[in-house]
């Protein structure tokens, strides 16, 4: 494999990985609280919607964006309502959300557009365009590192540099900030926070708003940055990919970015058949490659890649004792 | 007032009352359960408080209303004699109230200045609150001997020390006012007299201390005053120095109660259990309990002493066929498996051997199953509750229930209730009665009156005895002190998973057993 093959797969693998990184991110911040989210695929998949469909129908992919988030945050509140108000199981509401998402996007997107479940194309204003860093053309003269810089860094929409900027940003909340205590403290033991005269309702909600917010970033990238609309089932799974990424990053926003490029590095493998037949020197069938990313997220949720402890009080809803 | 002045609390700029704490006509409700009744209480500025009563006497209630936690139904809190509204947490801490509960409040994964600045950061920045900190907890463990490594995590610190950080917690919110929710009960002797220095310290610098407590001793030896609850109401405040254990100890049941155990001298036969080089490994394959070899004979209690957590609870799982171990166990000369399907609670029983465990809510009862099916389980396959092969004979279960709860005084006396429904010593004689009844050659009981009240403790050491006096063997464990002492004909000391070494209860001391109990060998100390 010659370098600029190789450029093609990384450039391919961090655009393939940035919808894992925001919503990888976006489950970080609610599981740190303690809730539990199934439920990342079904706000990703309503996001994915919105969006597509207000920026189809405004021609702006910002208004659309906006819609996107709005659609993932009210998903994301029935969520926080269901599981932090009424005390439920965040499992089973995560899940019922999906269930939701998976026929309302394709009902509503029908209703609108009359195209068998899918919105109308986006072009133009209505999709992210790509960005150019400063002087990418005139360093890609250097050796290596150039055109590194020029192919793979350079040339994506807005919302993969917001993805890659939002790691090091999440970092700093969790382990620098006043918030990031008490996110954390919430959601390995909420009775301190309580007993320290801390709301955990509060805390609990904003982390789920947060995730709503950034599932709602990584939705509509799928369908106005990725891709040029929204498609039955478009996101296929990623908020599972997610979830997995999560647990194999062990709760750490660094890790987070590490192991969704890997599950990006994995999805960017399938659409290159023909590198891997010359790499491998067999023709591996493409459904086969397809499959590499869930059986990756299969061995990580089985736990053989080491053990990793979860916030303790996760998946419980705070009851008061005493 | 120096302390006071620091907080800068409106409250404490111009003490004008001598109580730091007034409680006037106190009274919650929860459903047709009344709690507190009419409460009042003074607590003076500057002393050790003690309150006492039986589970469920509303002590905590009390408390938890006095924190936040609650709000009273009706009634008044003074603090420092201003009238005090505290709906919640936050408002308590204001008043200058701090809390240390039974169960700390501390977030296992982090470090001791995290937890100390959770919720009274100074800003929506860590580092200056991380730095103040520093310092704030480098003079207070100065000041009281309140010593604990600022960057250690808590997971890796003892029972000891974190109460330490609960202490340094409430401290640090400039708290005038602790209050202290059955401090000792997971300490050593040692620690808990360094507990009571701790407190001691805080008084002298002019902080109000309330004690919950219901060891006797420790409010003997701690307190000023001491305030005697019964359900739900405030039945006496004395001065400490002007009563003792019996006259509190009646105060606290409403008669009078025995507090020593009267016990003849042992009739001690043959070897009923054999120990040799038992251990067991946990699931995570650590090594619990460590080669222990002991012998109990026919008609003698023999006391286990340790700190909770050192292989007691495995020593008894072992024994009793619910854990795996290694080594060899044998009752009356014959070996017992220790491991595979014939190793199990049923084939234990059969064997001979009855065991009441340390934690009767998850091992001995099912909590939302009734009283006579509770009495049932572990031996439902007897014959007598048996009307044919296929079908059980509940009414004679019922019958039998109806019997054992006369024999052993539960209250209500009704079978049919959930086992959740009684209170913590009314559960426990329930087991006990099953267990016991069933002429066992051996007897494993563990921690005998956790939570049980101090009327249902006599009554169980009694038991106790009576079948000591019957020719059974005993394996007492506990983590009270007291109670080996006075229940034991010998003791053993567990520490880290291996015994200390075994000690006469007539000869030896709790400063000894104390330090066994701490790992250092007891002989070699004195």
């Amino acid at each position: 494999m010659d370098y600029a093959t190789l450029l093609q797969m990384l450039d391919a693998t961090l655009r393939l990985a940035t919808p894992l990184l925001l919503a990888c991110l976006a489950g970080l911040y609610s599981e740190r609280a303690g809730v539990f989210d199934i439920g990342l695929e079904g706000k990703m998949l309503m996001a994915a919607m919105s969006s597509a469909a207000v920026a189809a129908l405004t021609g702006s992919v910002w208004v659309g964006l906006l819609a996107g988030i709005g659609g993932s945050l009210l998903f994301a509140l029935v969520h926080g309502v269901a599981s932090i108000t009424f005390r439920g199981n965040q499992l089973i509401a995560g899940v019922a959300l999906n269930f939701v998402a998976s026929g309302v996007t394709v009902l509503i997107a029908q209703d609108l557009f009359q195209q068998g479940g899918r919105t109308a194309a986006l072009t133009g204003a209505a999709r992210f365009a790509q960005i150019d860093l400063p002087f990418a053309e005139s360093l890609r003269a250097v050796p290596i590192l150039g055109p590194f810089y020029a192919e793979v860094l350079s040339g994506h929409t807005i919302l993969v540099y917001v993805a890659l900027l939002l790691v090091p940003l999440t970092w700093w909340v969790l382990f620098r900030t006043r918030f990031g205590l008490r996110l954390r403290a919430v959601g390995e033991n909420p009775a301190s926070v309580d007993t320290a005269g801390v709301s955990v309702v509060r805390l609990r909600y904003t982390a789920v708003l947060i995730t709503g917010v950034l599932c709602g970033l990584a939705g509509a990238y799928m369908a106005t940055g990725l891709q040029a609309g929204f498609g039955r089932e478009m996101t296929a799974g990623r908020g599972y990919i997610a979830l997995a990424a999560l647990i194999f990053a062990k709760w750490r926003p660094w890790y987070c970015l590490y192991a969704t490029l890997l599950f990006g590095f994995l999805q960017a493998l399938a659409l290159r058949p023909d590198v891997i037949e010359r790499v491998v020197g067999v023709n591996v069938p493409i459904p086969a490659l397809d499959a590499l990313p869930y059986i990756l997220t299969v061995v990580v949720l089985a736990g053989l890649v080491g053990k990793a402890t979860p916030p303790r009080a996760g998946g419980e809803a705070y009851v008061k004792e005493r | 007032m120096a302390a006071q002045a620091k907080g800068g609390r409106q409250a404490t700029a111009a003490p004008t009352s001598p109580y730091a704490i007034e409680l006037k006509g106190i009274s919650k409700a929860f459903g047709p359960v009344q709690a507190n009744k009419d409460i009042n209480i003074q607590v003076p500025r500057g002393t050790i408080h003690g309150i006492i009563g039986e589970n469920g006497a509303g002590k905590s209630t009390l408390m938890s209303i006095l924190y936040g936690f609650y709000r009273a139904d009706s009634g008044q809190i003074l603090i420092n004699g201003t009238p005090t509204a505290i709906p919640d947490s936050q408002s308590a801490i204001r008043a200058g109230i701090g809390m240390v509960f039974q169960h700390f409040k501390l977030v296992q994964n982090f470090t001791v200045l995290e937890n100390v600045i959770l919720g009274a950061e100074d800003g929506p920045m860590l580092n200056s609150s991380l730095t103040k900190a520093r310092k704030v907890l480098a003079d207070l463990s100065r000041e009281y001997e309140l010593d604990v490594n600022p960057d250690a995590l808590i997971e890796d610190l003892s029972v000891g020390h974190q109460q330490r950080v609960e202490i340094l917690k409430a401290l640090y919110r400039q708290a005038d006012i602790l209050i202290l929710d059955e401090p000792t009960g997971v300490l050593t002797p040692e620690e808990a007299d360094h507990l009571f220095r701790i407190l001691k310290g805080l008084k002298d610098q002019g902080k109000t201390i309330i004690l919950i407590t219901h060891k006797l001793r420790e409010i003997m030896e701690a307190t000023d005053h001491v305030s005697v609850m019964r359900r739900g109401t405030m039945v006496a405040t004395v001065k400490t120095a002007e009563s003792s254990p019996e006259s509190l100890a009646e105060l606290m049941v409403g008669r009078k109660v025995l507090l020593e155990v009267e016990k003849g001298p042992a009739k001690v036969g043959q070897t009923v259990l054999t120990v040799e080089n038992l251990s067991v490994k946990d699931e995570h394959g650590v090594v619990r309990l460590k080669g222990v070899s002991f012998e109990i004979k026919a008609g003698e209690i023999l006391g286990i002493a340790g700190v909770a957590g050192n292989g007691q609870s495995e020593l008894l799982e072992a024994l009793g066929g619910i854990a795996r171990a290694s080594g060899r166990i044998a009752l009356n000369g014959t070996n017992l498996p220790l491991t595979g399907a014939k190793a199990n609670g049923q084939t234990r029983r059969a064997a001979g051997i009855s065991h009441v465990p340390e934690d009767r809510q998850a091992l001995g009862l099912i909590m939302d199953f009734a009283a006579w099916e509770n009495v049932a389980f572990g031996y439902h396959n007897a014959p007598e509750y048996q009307k044919n092969p296929l079908i059980m004979d509940n009414a004679a279960i019922w019958a039998d229930t109806e019997k054992k709860m006369a024999t052993y005084d539960v209250r209500p006396p009704i079978p049919s209730l959930p086992a959740k429904s009684f209170s913590g010593g009314n559960q426990q004689k329930i087991v006990v009665a099953r267990e016991m009844e069933r002429n066992p050659d051996l007897l494993l009981i563990g921690q005998p009156t956790r939570g049980v009240d101090i009327g249902a403790i006599e009554f169980i050491h009694k038991q106790i005895i009576a079948l000591r006096d019957q020719g059974k063997a005993i394996l007492l464990v506990s983590v009270e002190l007291d109670e080996i002492m006075s229940l034991s004909d010998r003791i053993a000391v567990m520490f880290d998973g291996q015994l200390m070494g075994f000690r006469d209860p007539e000869t030896t001391n709790e400063r000894e057993l104390g330090l066994m109990m701490a790992g250092m060998n007891g002989k070699a100390a004195t």
